[in-house]
């Protein structure tokens, strides 16, 4: 359950946006998560909603957008653009725990469908992504 | 925040994750070859046997060797709110090693930088006396993460008396310096007859001279086995290397 970890690093990180701009309560956040992690999105938004906000006043009441972002790969020896399904990356198993925990370590485990080459950029999709929040007296920003 | 740009709320994390570590010692040495794992691995482990809590954080990610030095063969983590690190030999250990076995792992600059933010925000280090970071060789992106990211971090250099490392750790030890990170001294690993190139270096550059590892033509023999390298001459120099 290393969401947890990855949740409480999106609330620090959303009252940290917040001292900076002023708020004194978050009424919204916005969160990406990339498909690379594989996070359990069950558990990602319990820890959010039910577990966390109880750290700090300002996020009491506080509501989540959570959207999902496909993972895209761009291989660096031939440009090849691909998904996950493409990569070869075993989705159960070892792999597919180890890139869950790390998604850099993809870089082990998937090759280029094109070329076979390790050598990529993962240009979307990677992880969790604080995308704004939204405050009290204060317009959007992030 | 800045309006319009996304954020990684990884760095937000790092600070409450190491809250429990007294010590934060890299193991650095700018020019490859010169012993940094087995003087971090070793060094774990002595500071383990005299009943310290220790963590041991492999950051040579492309190129990992903790887990060799120390005979572990899997370190797979327990999960549970974060990762907790493997422990071993008393030794609180991470390495990439533990997920990908024998695999290679090839990352470029913002990979590597990428996967110490996802490993600094999610490992429970939990109440260590010492973390020992073994750094990469060079003054690349790993090393200045490190640097910026814990800005409790002390550093032990290692050395020896060839000239070109000599030349590599002078000019390291010129960017710690002008970065302000405490260096905690100099320590010359693989010593050879009269050298005492560390030694001047250290003298000339001001900081502690932390004493010479003599070249152990039978440590090759010890990695992988703990009860050998607990009766090694490096063991033995590192004992009370590091000082309270």
């Amino acid at each position: 359950m290393h969401e947890l970890a990855l949740a409480d690093s999106v609330l620090k990180a959303a009252l940290s946006a917040a001292d900076d701009a002023g708020m004194d309560r978050i009424d919204r956040i916005v969160v990406k998560i990339g498909e690379l992690q594989q996070i359990e999105r069950e558990l990602f938004e319990f820890s959010l909603t039910t577990v966390l906000p109880a750290m700090d006043a300002r996020l009491a009441g506080v509501k989540f957008d959570l959207s999902e972002e496909l993972v895209r790969f761009e291989c660096r020896s031939c440009g090849t653009d691909y998904g996950r399904d493409e990569a070869g990356i075993e989705s159960d198993g070892d792999q597919g725990e180890a890139i869950h925990f790390i998604p850099e370590l993809s870089h082990a485990f998937a090759r280029c469908p094109s070329c076979g080459s390790p050598d990529f950029e993962i240009r979307a999709g990677r992880g969790i992504t604080l995308e704004r929040i939204v405050g009290s007296g204060e317009d959007e920003s992030g | 925040m800045n309006p319009g740009k996304s954020i990684d709320p990884r760095s937000f994390a790092i600070d409450d994750r190491l809250t429990g570590v007294s010590r934060i010692v890299g193991v650095s040495g700018s020019k490859g070859g010169v012993g940094r794992s087995v003087v971090s691995s070793t060094l774990a482990l002595a500071l383990a046997d005299q009943g310290k809590r220790v963590g041991l954080f492999d950051l040579d990610f492309t190129s990992p060797s903790d887990h060799v030095v120390l005979g572990v063969r899997r370190g797979f983590p327990d999960e549970e709110f974060g990762i907790d690190p493997h422990v071993v030999h008393g030794i609180h250990m991470v390495s990439v090693a533990f997920f990908t076995g024998d695999t290679a792992v090839p990352l470029r600059g913002d990979a590597a930088t990428s996967t110490l933010l996802e490993l600094l925000a999610i490992t429970r280090w939990g109440d260590l006396d010492v973390l020992v970071l073994d750094m990469p060789p060079g003054l690349g992106d790993t090393n200045l993460d490190v640097i910026q990211l814990l800005p409790r971090l002390e550093l032990l250099l290692v050395g020896n008396g060839s000239r070109v490392v000599i030349d590599s750790v002078r000019r390291a030890l010129d960017l710690f310096t002008e970065l302000h990170v405490p260096t905690i001294g100099l320590l010359e690993n693989m010593h050879r007859g009269n050298e005492r190139a560390v030694e001047l270096l250290a003298v000339a550059a001001g900081v502690p001279f932390l004493g010479s590892i003599p070249y152990d033509q039978d440590l090759e023999d010890a990695l992988g086995d703990v009860d050998r390298l607990r009766s090694s001459a490096v063991y033995s120099a590192l004992e009370n290397v590091l000082p309270a």
